[in-house]
């Protein structure tokens, strides 16, 4: 007797196999639909967000509060050999001071010459709090507690001190995810700060266990890009605004086909520290299709 | 009902739980996996059915907070709670190697299908290199929380079903 037909009088139950068969349906559609569009992600998201997020931020609270208080009972001891040494380091930092204050003057030149100054001002910006980071160990994807509401969009960069760090990909009333630049599906239209060569920047999973991310297509024929020089987002970019600092090339290596380079960048923002993100306000502009 | 809500609560905390509290305890960036812990927990204490389901919830949560599309993660819980419902036949409450072997494989299975998925159809190549430091810490970790946690899974389990057979009986 078939298994779905019912008896009188008895409860109705689905068996196991037929309940996993409609579900992987289900699921594979919602794949499908939600590989390309975004459906169902605004009403899924508003229910999820009203539920979960409320709590993500308590405890993501809680926890910084409990962090930061053990943190300073461990400190304590620490910090009273460290005074010492930092005296001493006072005296040598007060000699590199005046190295630096000459320094300064060249950076002020260079910023008025790169207008980089006036750039990151320019652009409105709000601070939101990291409030729940991925689930699982094979991307870099975060949480913060500002959404529609406050005036997020899907594709806003998202900035961590002067670095990038990623840009909003999902936005629920009350939260939005970030992806992050390190992360393994993450390609970022990137340049050298110094000549304007153009290259691509991912996320590389592997990559990130030694602290760097790559970079590849960078055309440069002038061989004038070296170790250490500054990478910031492109003009050319259709999600990132330019002139974002993404980190400093940490190795650079031909490639087989002679014509371009690739190698490693040491990314500007310390991802593994992260509480307080900004995220810039507005969105780049784009040509409409 | 009440075991829906307590349920529906667990997978709540175990999500809070992963992308919060243990993203702080984590071990060179690895966070145990509670929600394959609970998944597994249930299939094979409670068989397929309940299994498949809490899957699927604990998959639609990661899916709406992390992924790219809907419903991926979903299938990949989903298939995972529905195999450890296999086991519920030869499952004894007393005995921990059975449940700590199948969350093992379990985590194990996860790990090689979002391998498989999300790497190695992009092209990245280095098998060996995501098992040993993606897909084993994560396993090591969450083996040492089930150790924690499936006790107190089965606690619940064991109370809603006292729960159940008493109010069973009051209406015989």
């Amino acid at each position: 007797m078939s298994p779905i037909v019912r008896k009188k009088g008895e409860k109705f139950t689905l068996p196991g196999k037929y309940l996993l068969f409609i579900l992987t349906i289900l699921c594979t559609a919602l794949v499908l639909l939600t590989f390309n569009t975004k459906i169902f992600s605004g009403p899924l998201s508003a229910a999820a967000g009203y539920i979960v997020v409320p709590f993500e931020e308590g405890i993501s609270v809680v926890g910084s509060w409990l962090a930061g208080r053990s943190e300073e009972l461990v400190q304590i001891r620490e910090l009273i050999a460290r005074n010492e040494e930092l005296e001493k380091q006072v005296d040598e930092l007060t000699i590199e001071n005046t190295r630096l204050q000459q320094d300064r003057y060249e950076l002020t030149n260079l910023r008025e010459l790169y207008n980089l100054d006036a750039q990151y001002d320019e652009y409105e910006k709000t601070g939101a709090r990291i409030i729940a980071r991925d689930s699982g160990n094979w991307f870099h994807a975060f949480v913060i507690n500002k959404g529609a509401m406050d005036g997020i969009a899907v594709d806003m960069n998202v900035m961590a001190g002067s670095g990038l760090v990623g840009r909003v990909v999902d936005v629920g009333p009350n939260w939005a995810k970030v992806k992050a630049i390190i992360s393994d599906d993450s390609n970022v239209s990137a340049m050298v700060l110094s000549s304007a060569d153009r290259m691509v920047v991912s996320g590389n999973l592997k990559l990130y266990a030694s602290g760097v991310i790559e970079f590849s297509q960078l055309v440069d024929s002038d061989d004038v890009v070296v170790e250490g020089d500054k990478v910031v987002t492109s003009d050319i970019s259709d999600k990132y605004l330019p002139g974002i600092l993404i980190g400093y090339i940490n190795s650079i290596a031909p490639d087989a086909n002679n014509l371009t380079k690739s190698g490693c960048i040491t990314p500007a923002v310390d991802f593994e520290h992260l509480e307080e993100v900004l995220v810039i306000m507005q969105l780049k502009q784009t040509i409409p299709e | 009902m009440k075991r829906a809500i307590i349920t529906a609560l667990l997978i709540f905390l175990c999500f809070l739980l992963q992308c919060t509290v243990f993203r702080a305890l984590s071990f060179g960036g690895v966070v145990p996996n509670l929600l394959i812990v609970l998944t597994a927990s249930f299939g094979f204490m409670r068989g397929e059915k309940t299994g498949l389901l809490i899957g699927f919830f604990c998959g639609l949560l990661v899916d709406i907070f992390f992924a790219n599309v809907i419903g991926f993660y979903a299938l990949l819980y989903m298939y995972i709670g529905y195999m450890n419902g296999k086991f519920a036949a030869i499952f004894y409450p007393q005995d921990i190697k059975l449940p700590v072997a199948l969350i093992l494989c379990s985590d194990f299975l996860y790990g090689i299908g979002c391998y498989v998925i999300l790497f190695l159809l992009r092209g990245r190549f280095e098998f060996t290199y995501y098992v040993l430091h993606v897909i084993l810490p994560e396993i090591v970790y969450t083996i040492a929380v089930t150790l924690l946690l499936y006790p107190l899974i089965l606690w619940i389990n064991t109370g809603l079903e006292r729960n159940e057979l008493r109010s069973g009986k009051k209406f015989v």
